[in-house]
């Protein structure tokens, strides 16, 4: 069995490491889990190592040669620092990144905080959506004294975001 | 505000008092923020970087936070101050790295540091002292909070915050908490805690984090994953863990001081003789020793009033803090070694010879029925 990270020398050394019931396997040659500091189990852990293969692999399988418009990063350059190249690589980089992420993360969406202005422009957002919604439907139920109603209520709300 | 005046206070989570804090030296969150479609440090031109650098400084200088503070152009620290910061966990060992393009703002009690284009632009952290990682993230929420206001953060619907490893996205959190664990070390169950810690997910690295060595019994827990889970639930998880690595740590105490009595008795005697008599020490030497008279502290061996003296050896005999101490030109290792040993001699003539009879077990508090008081 060759070695994970050489791709050359024999495998001597299997670790199998389980992350919330999943079950991940590296093999490696010697010289390379000296390196990679396997022996000292302080300062080494299996997801770290598993991710960098994972990345390079992820990668080959879509050898096409997407570019980042914003900052000029290219898939060769995430191959070879493992970091990418501008917040917009991860639109450009989507397809590759998601199988990475998956397996590098507890879950594929960000559930935490989120910046202030983004959350009331994504609420103000859906707040005009159903009021939109029901003012429609008053006007299509020819309920004209609740449809006035709503359009006010529009019409306030654009009013205070401009100001 | 001086750098001279960084150096001369040691800094809150030192000094500080904080809960749990015999085994839990400090708690620490830091944040990695990026601003919208201008490339990362590490592959943007230097012009692009002094860019987003003053336009970061400029933000981070103006919050209240850093009202009284330190900040400086990396370029413009000299090797040996950028050390004393890493060796006081203010900057990282990468940010060290950095020259031109790179800052570091920080407040006068050192609790909170902002590095501007580490690995991000912004790696923002806050530390204190004991086992309070809620109150760290709240202090640099906060912040995070009021730069967001000042500056466009890098932010996607779908995946968060976005960082320049993908391995940060989503909160750009890692919670972390320093543990010193010589029961554990002493009693030859460490490598079975790291080792199911490592399985959960969470990782167990030495003194200054990441492919750092073990030293002075001091263990570095934090999380892996920041991408599928709110900041709440992150630090949640890393407490239950922290709290039964605490629950083992005591119990192995415990057990030394009831049946290695006499190894436990012997380890801080050789401890005490040879950081008193000792005429060179190595950095991890001293470390190591320290640890023991650290526990021997915990333990009642040595009266409670010399524990900050105890912890404060800890910074103080690190390589850089000893040499700005010297106010000569760079030592050697050799002549270090001389001063490390003078120095901690000279503290330890101030404390009383190890009273063994004073030794308490500590409290085991894993047993239900101890707590039907």
């Amino acid at each position: 069995m060759q070695c994970d990270v050489c791709q050359t020398k024999e495998a001597t050394v299997f670790l199998t490491q389980i992350v919330d019931g999943k079950m991940q396997k590296v093999n490696l040659c010697e010289a390379c889990s000296k390196e990679k500091g396997v022996n000292d189990p302080t300062g080494f852990a299996l997801a770290d190592l598993l991710l960098g293969l994972g990345a390079a692999q992820d990668i080959e399988k879509n050898p096409g040669s997407l570019k980042c418009s914003v900052c000029g990063f290219t898939q060769a350059d995430f191959k070879k620092t493992g970091r990418l190249g501008c917040s917009a690589c991860y639109g450009v980089f989507a397809e590759g990144l998601r199988g990475m992420l998956k397996n590098m993360h507890k879950g594929p969406s960000h559930t935490g905080k989120s910046p202030a202005g983004f959350q009331s422009q994504r609420e103000h957002g859906e707040a005009m959506r159903t009021l939109q919604e029901s003012l429609d439907k008053a006007v299509a139920a020819e309920e004209y004294e609740r449809a006035a109603d709503l359009r006010d209520q529009i019409r306030q709300i654009e009013a205070d975001s401009r100001a | 505000m001086k750098f001279s005046r960084i150096i001369a206070s040691s800094g809150e989570w030192l000094s500080g008092d904080g809960p749990n804090r015999q085994i839990v030296v400090s708690s620490r969150v830091r944040l990695a923020r990026n601003l919208r479609d201008k490339p990362f440090p590490g592959w943007a031109k230097k012009a692009e970087r002094i860019e987003v650098m003053k336009l970061v400084k400029d933000a981070v200088e103006n919050l209240p936070e850093m009202a009284e503070s330190y900040s400086e152009n990396l370029e413009a620290l000299s090797p040996l101050e950028k050390q004393v910061l890493v060796e006081r966990h203010l900057i990282s060992r990468e940010h060290a790295a950095k020259g031109v393009g790179s800052a570091v703002v920080m407040n006068e009690p050192q609790t909170l540091s902002v590095m501007i284009n580490e690995e991000d632009h912004l790696r923002m952290q806050a530390i204190c002292c004991g086992l309070q990682l809620e109150k760290v993230f709240s202090m640099i929420d906060r912040v995070d909070s009021e730069l967001e206001q000042m500056v466009d953060f890098a932010f996607d619907a779908d995946l968060g915050y976005l960082t320049a490893c993908p391995t940060n996205v989503g909160t750009g959190m890692r919670a972390s908490a320093m543990l010193h664990l010589p029961g554990l070390v002493m009693s030859d169950q460490i490598n079975k805690i790291v080792n199911s810690v490592n399985k959960i997910g969470l990782a167990v690295r030495g003194l200054h984090g990441e492919g750092t060595e073990a030293m002075g019994n001091l263990f570095q827990v934090s999380n892996q994953t920041t991408l599928g889970e709110t900041e709440e639930e992150i630090i949640g998880r890393l407490n239950r863990v922290i709290e039964q690595i605490l629950e083992h740590e005591k119990n192995a105490r415990m057990l030394l001081a009831q049946k290695k009595c006499v190894t436990l008795h012997d380890q801080i005697g050789r401890a005490f003789g040879i950081l008193s008599n000792a005429y060179s020490m190595s950095s991890k030497e001293a470390l190591n020793l320290l640890s023991v008279i650290k526990l021997g502290v915990d333990l009642g061996v040595f009266p409670e009033n010399h524990r900050f003296p105890v912890d404060e050896l800890f910074i103080e005999t690190q390589p850089a803090h000893l040499q700005k101490g010297a106010q000569t030109q760079k030592m050697s290792a050799d002549e270090r070694d001389t001063l490390r040993a003078t120095i901690i001699r000279a503290k330890l003539k101030q404390v009383p010879e190890p009273d063994i009879a004073r030794l308490q077990a500590p409290e085991p508090n894993s047993d239900p029925t101890q707590h039907d008081e």
